[in-house]
């Protein structure tokens, strides 16, 4: 076995939870994890070999970074997606891993919504904390990557939505990378419970070069009975950066979430985002875009998982690879014995736009029950010259046909995406990626 | 105003080795409006595909010039920007771009950056040029030429010509598959196209076209060259009697490329 370079030891989780407050379970769980993590071995993604990419050296756990005054004051790339005219009411800025910005909205406080860094969620929430916090959705002891994120988490946020209240604005996180010895364990909760409603939206957002960091987050979500969960990430962490990205949910009964999920890194990414149907009626929809550059490797499993009768889910990925970027998307539908009536449907494709770039798109179906509905549609292709050259002849240069044909080619899934600050920022980062 | 002149010298082009143009000569100048008749398999629209750059064709002899600009050094998109058009024979369907999203990148496209068109007077031109060629509204917003049926891609194709306004404009088969009201609407476009600066080679089957859109210059293609040149007469002759009495004359037992 391959010895594993730490980039930070026992006392160092120690002094970083004392120095929190932390509330004793969260240590033991962090130390607990820690003693695993040497053990556990990597997760496999299907058809990318990560065992050399870098997960566990960076900079520093825990950087100290003065927090922003207030919106104006962010770099320019978080105020694009922060949006300079009307900002979120609530929303919650953190740079690095120093809780930075935090607004709520009077409304939902008085609703008894709960919105807070992941730190004071520990110290004020502690038992809502407990009860969810890799519990029930992603556990540390699945793989290396998660132990290390259990142990490790140095940032995040916490919401929870109590039963019938229903938030019409998006809530929003905004994680601004801008320390290059920084390295993220970012761990975000949405409890939705039931009949509530919640829109959320996160960006991940690296603003400096670094020769070597690494970004493990985890998501868990919550959804209660008849609860709707629409959850946004646009990711746009910097080349360097190896990121591991797990975004789960769970339903109940009746519940529903739509995951609109933009992953606009540079560097080396795995991806998994992962529905479980649990309750019967419940609903999951996953739209995703993906533009890889430059010679990152990436790879995006996105898997619904149909354990409640007449459950739906949806998959919809679409890729654009440059340079000589590799990806695989790994799209799993799955329908365990007993969901009957259920629904599981899922496209993926990928464009080529040039010699050296890579993709592939797996579709799975794995059904155990007879009495369901199930498809799939998967392409991977190199990019028409005939379509350049049509639009190349009305005086369009090559670049802005290529950019033309990407964007049209992330259009059925950008322009369907349920959340409009979403589709917005995607655009913009869309452009800003193809450009370059 | 600028008279443009496209002159074409000795062409040869091949395509997968193939030798498909034997050398045509043509000289097309602003103002003037040049129809090329002729069989399937004779050469016509390789020739438009060679003068507008399409990947697939090779130059292995002659010369294009556009005023005097070797327009064979010059990648398609420039020679477009150069003043050149293809009202394509198949146009290239392209999702999710919209045809006014298509249509506007090609205006700005001739526009210095920071001069782009505004978006009012873009939607003001579009629309009246859509209204001339009875378009419906909605097909600016859809998505270029994708499920279009035959006739809605070719009027589309007179619509980026009317938007563009080059200089010289090259019509492949624009009235192949096009009804008698359509053709009508269709030349009714091109039409509006006529003045000093507008140069035009329509590239055609049927005499059908050139009753509404008289050329003042009708070619012949056969084995690959332009073996007879007259005025709107000719097409009339070939209209009247077809193509043998050229074969005859000219002693061709085979007029497609061998």
């Amino acid at each position: 076995m391959t010895e594993t370079k730490w980039s930070v030891d026992q006392e160092g989780i120690r002094a970083f939870s004392t120095a929190n407050n932390e509330p004793e379970w969260l240590l033991n769980a962090r130390l607990d994890a820690f003693n695993k993590a040497e053990e556990l071995p990597l997760p496999k993604p299907d058809k990318t070999k990560i065992d050399k990419w870098n997960f566990t050296e960076f900079g520093a756990h825990n950087v100290q970074s003065a927090p922003f005054e207030s919106l104006a004051a962010l770099p320019e790339a978080a105020q694009a997606v922060v949006g300079e005219e009307n900002p979120a009411q609530t929303i919650y800025v953190q740079r690095n891993g120093t809780p930075s910005i935090l607004n709520i909205s009077s409304e939902l406080k008085e609703a008894g919504v709960i919105f807070t860094d992941f730190a004071t969620a520990a110290k004020e929430h502690g038992d809502l904390l407990q009860k969810y916090f890799m519990t029930q959705v992603v556990k540390a002891d699945e793989h290396k990557l998660t132990a290390l994120h259990a142990a490790l988490v140095n940032g995040g946020v916490f919401l929870y939505v109590p039963k019938n209240v229903e938030i019409k604005e998006p809530v929003q996180a905004v994680f601004i990378h801008d320390d290059k010895n920084a390295a993220l364990f970012n761990h975000v909760i949405v409890v939705a419970e039931a009949n509530s409603s919640v829109t959320y939206v996160e960006n991940y957002i690296s603003t400096v070069a670094t020769e070597r960091s690494v970004a493990n987050i985890v998501t868990e979500v919550i959804a209660g009975n008849n609860a709707r969960v629409s959850y946004g990430a646009v990711d746009t962490l910097a080349e360097n950066v190896t990121t591991y990205v797990n975004r789960r949910g769970i339903t109940a009964p009746n519940a529903r979430i739509d995951w609109s999920l933009g992953v606009m890194n540079d560097g080396n990414t795995v991806s998994e985002n992962v529905t479980n149907l649990i309750g019967d009626g419940s609903y999951a929809d996953t739209k995703m875009v993906v533009v890889g550059r430059g010679n990152q490797s990436m790879n995006f499993t996105t898997k619904v998982v149909h354990f409640g009768k007449h459950t739906e889910g949806y998959i919809l990925k679409h890729g654009v690879m440059k340079d000589e970027a590799k990806s695989i998307f790994n799209g799993i539908g799955k329908i365990e014995h007993g969901a009957s009536k259920s629904n599981a449907e899922q496209e993926s494709r990928v464009l080529m736009l040039s010699e050296k770039a890579r993709g592939d798109a797996n579709p799975i179906l794995l059904i155990d029950e007879d009495d369901v509905t199930a498809g799939h549609a998967a392409s991977v292709g190199r990019v028409d010259p005939l379509q350049l050259y049509y639009l190349m002849s009305r005086g369009i240069t090559k670049q802005e046909a290529e950019r033309l044909v990407i964007h049209g080619f992330l259009a059925p899934v950008v322009n369907n995406l349920p959340i409009e600050n979403v589709k917005q920022q995607l655009t913009g980062v869309i452009e800003r990626k193809v450009r370059q | 105003m600028s008279q443009s002149t496209l002159t074409i010298k000795d062409l040869h082009v091949a395509i997968d080795g193939k030798e498909i143009l034997k050398g045509v000569n043509l000289e097309i100048k602003g103002g003037e409006f040049h129809a090329i008749m002729g069989p399937n398999g004779t050469g016509k629209s390789t020739l438009s595909s060679a003068i507008m750059g399409h990947p697939k064709y090779e130059i292995t002899q002659g010369s294009i010039t556009l005023d005097g600009e070797d327009v064979l050094e010059m990648e398609v998109d420039e020679r477009a920007r150069a003043g050149l058009f293809l009202a394509m024979q198949y146009p290239s369907e392209i999702t999710g771009v919209t045809n006014a999203e298509f249509l506007r990148s090609a205006v700005n496209a001739r526009r210095e950056e920071g001069d782009e068109i505004s978006l009012m007077k873009f939607i003001r031109q579009m629309d009246g040029n859509m209204d001339l060629l009875e378009m419906d509204q909605d097909m600016a917003q859809r998505y270029l030429n994708e499920g279009f049926s035959g006739g809605e891609k070719k009027r589309n194709e007179i619509l980026q010509l009317m938007t563009i306004q080059p200089k010289i404009a090259i019509l492949d088969e624009i009235d192949s598959g096009l009804d008698i009201d359509a053709l009508k609407v269709v030349s009714k476009g091109i039409n509006k196209m006529r003045g000093e600066d507008f140069g035009c080679l329509m590239i055609t089957h049927y005499q059908r076209l050139l009753n509404y859109i008289t050329p003042d210059h009708v070619h012949v293609m056969m084995q690959g060259k332009i073996v007879k040149s007259g005025g709107s007469e000719l097409a009339e002759r070939l209209e009247a009697e077809g193509y043998d009495w050229i074969k005859q004359e000219l002693g061709i037992e085979d007029e497609t490329v061998q």
